[in-house]
């Protein structure tokens, strides 16, 4: 009997904690929503990502990008048709590989940063005086950070996007043996809107998955050293494991 | 129990008490935190809980201004029964709080300014004009004139308290509550804070909560003490009732603090 006891303790501790966590994201939503807005506190949390995160994104991309055109243009070279390597390199870029390396990225840098800042924010009570004053902490420290995940995500990722298909052509036409005329006029005739559409869509959810999950984690750490630097761990695996199965998800949605 | 509570007889002036406590209990995991706390604080007076470190005393705070619930028993604050509340009418209660935190709890994006000003800035309509000078008044009341522009990791431990210390009393509240006011200052500062604290429930004729470490230097500015063991209130009573007290607890307690004995827990468990 104490085994059933336990096993159902555990299953229900886990429903209540996966109820917490989405009605977490659903309070955060609500109050992206709701007036009062708070575009100064949303426009900083864009810089801060931003700044956290550009040159990695820009440093990945482009070898992505490079790596993809090695790649391709020796297997394509051999069924002689390297005139495709544009093509291949630009779809798997923007379908798939920019929007999901770039929320990795963006995730293990200003995510878990984020998961720290509220965590110690909640260890400090900092969380507790905005209480205390009637402020809805999850409006002034939760929301802006969703609504800034959703706009910067995709720009990110269209940086990365361009960055790694500069890649792909440097190393598969200036260095290999590729046509750059070949290469992009490739591009502008197989890439249509639906994979630009599938790209955003996917960065779009990515961006408020990994704000989601390390505001949350942040803002349940356990109130001391040792639960902030458990929160950023668990932010970062959390948010990547959510990334991947996204993926899958919205791409077969949006097939 | 040597309740030395003069006013037992609550029932004749109900209004007298800002705070009444009743059987307040509160469990963690297996740990019963709060075991029946009754407390009154007198409107206008500075009543100072004391006791060992882990025996509650920020939880006991925490329940005052709601940001936890109790598992049974009842807080009335200001006549209203504040334990049944939804979060509007826990919001409006609210409005009657000055909280000092343990850790100040200072937000640290933000300036000394910003700081004490951010309460004023999103729960009044007033205009920048009128913040402004309510927050240079306020700023200058606890003696941190010309810090506005610095970011609370500039300034020292004492100075941080005072930052505080002006949030929490920029909306004019009706009730402070400080928890540890004074940890980490040396001596000297411990008792300059100490006086500010008299001085603004003074000025502003408030009611205060606070608890502190600082036995027996807190008493000189303390109208009632209240002694906190194994999750209840030991020994309540004016400063001389509680001095003059037999009670064998409160007697270690307090040899323990005068030896520098920092840490007797005597855990409540
Ligand atoms: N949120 C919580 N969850 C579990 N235990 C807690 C929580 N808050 C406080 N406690 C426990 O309650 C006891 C009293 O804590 P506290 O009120 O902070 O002590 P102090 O009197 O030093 O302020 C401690 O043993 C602490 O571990
Ligand atoms: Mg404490």
């Amino acid at each position: 009997m104490k085994i059933i006891e336990a096993i159902g303790a555990y299953i229900l501790d886990s429903v209540a904690a996966l109820g917490n966590f989405v009605l977490f994201l659903i309070s955060g939503v609500t109050y992206i929503l709701m007036p009062p807005f708070k575009p100064r506190l949303t426009i900083l949390q864009i810089r801060t990502i931003g700044a956290n995160s550009l040159f990695l994104i820009v440093l990945i991309g482009a070898f992505t990008g490079m790596v993809l055109g090695l790649q391709g243009y020796t297997t394509l070279e051999r069924f002689g048709s390297e005139a495709a390597l544009g093509t291949v390199v630009a779809l798997v870029i923007v379908r798939e590989l920019g929007p999901v390396l770039a929320a990795l990225m963006i995730a293990a840098r200003a995510g878990s940063a984020m998961a720290a800042e509220i965590g110690s924010m909640q260890a400090s009570e900092q969380v507790d005086a905005m209480t205390v004053m009637a402020l809805n902490p999850v409006q002034y420290l939760v929301s802006p950070r969703i609504l800034a995940g959703v706009i910067s995500f995709p720009l990110l990722t269209g940086i990365f996007d361009v960055i790694g298909i500069m890649g792909g052509w440097l190393v598969g036409c200036v260095l290999m043996g590729a046509q750059t005329g070949d290469y992009f006029n490739g591009i502008s005739s197989q890439m249509g809107a639906d994979d630009i559409k599938l790209g955003l869509w996917k960065a779009l959810v990515f961006g408020a998955i990994v704000m989601w999950v390390s505001c949350y984690k942040g803002y349940h750490a356990e109130r001391m050293a040792t639960g902030v630097s458990r929160a950023t761990t668990e932010a970062v695996v959390l948010s990547s494991i959510l990334i991947l199965a996204a993926d899958y998800i919205v791409g077969a949605i949006l097939l | 129990m040597a309740h030395l509570t003069m006013t037992s007889n609550g029932n004749d002036a109900p209004a007298a008490n800002a705070i009444e406590v009743r059987a307040l209990r509160r469990r963690f995991d297996h740990q019963q935190v709060l075991n029946g706390v009754d407390l009154d604080v007198p409107a206008g007076s500075i009543v100072t809980i004391v006791g060992p470190s882990g025996c509650g005393k920020t939880v006991l705070l925490k329940h005052l201004n709601l940001l936890l619930r109790p598992d049974s028993g009842t807080i009335t604050i200001d006549g209203v029964n504040v334990t049944r509340l939804g979060w509007r009418g826990i919001d409006a209660v609210r409005e009657w709080f000055g909280m000092l935190f343990q850790s100040g709890a200072l937000f640290d994006s933000m300036t000394v300014y910003e700081n004490v000003a951010f309460p004023l800035v999103e729960k009044t309509s007033q205009t920048k004009d009128q913040i402004r000078g309510r927050v240079i008044e306020t700023l200058q009341a606890v003696g941190l004139e010309g810090m506005d522009n610095k970011y609370p990791s500039e300034l020292s431990g004492g100075m941080q308290k005072r930052a505080a210390l002006a949030r929490a009393l920029i909306r004019r509240p009706k009730i402070l509550m400080l928890d540890e006011p004074t940890t980490g200052l040396d001596p000297t500062r411990t008792g300059a804070i100490h006086h500010l604290i008299r001085k603004t429930q003074k000025d502003f004729n408030l009611t205060a909560v606070m608890v502190s470490h600082d036995v027996p230097a807190v008493f000189e500015v303390s109208d009632r003490v209240a002694f906190m063991h194994r999750g209840r209130m030991q020994l309540v009573g004016t400063v001389e009732q509680v001095m003059s007290s037999s009670d064998e607890e409160f007697k270690r307690f307090l040899a323990g603090r005068a030896s520098g004995d920092e840490d007797n827990s005597t855990v409540s468990s």
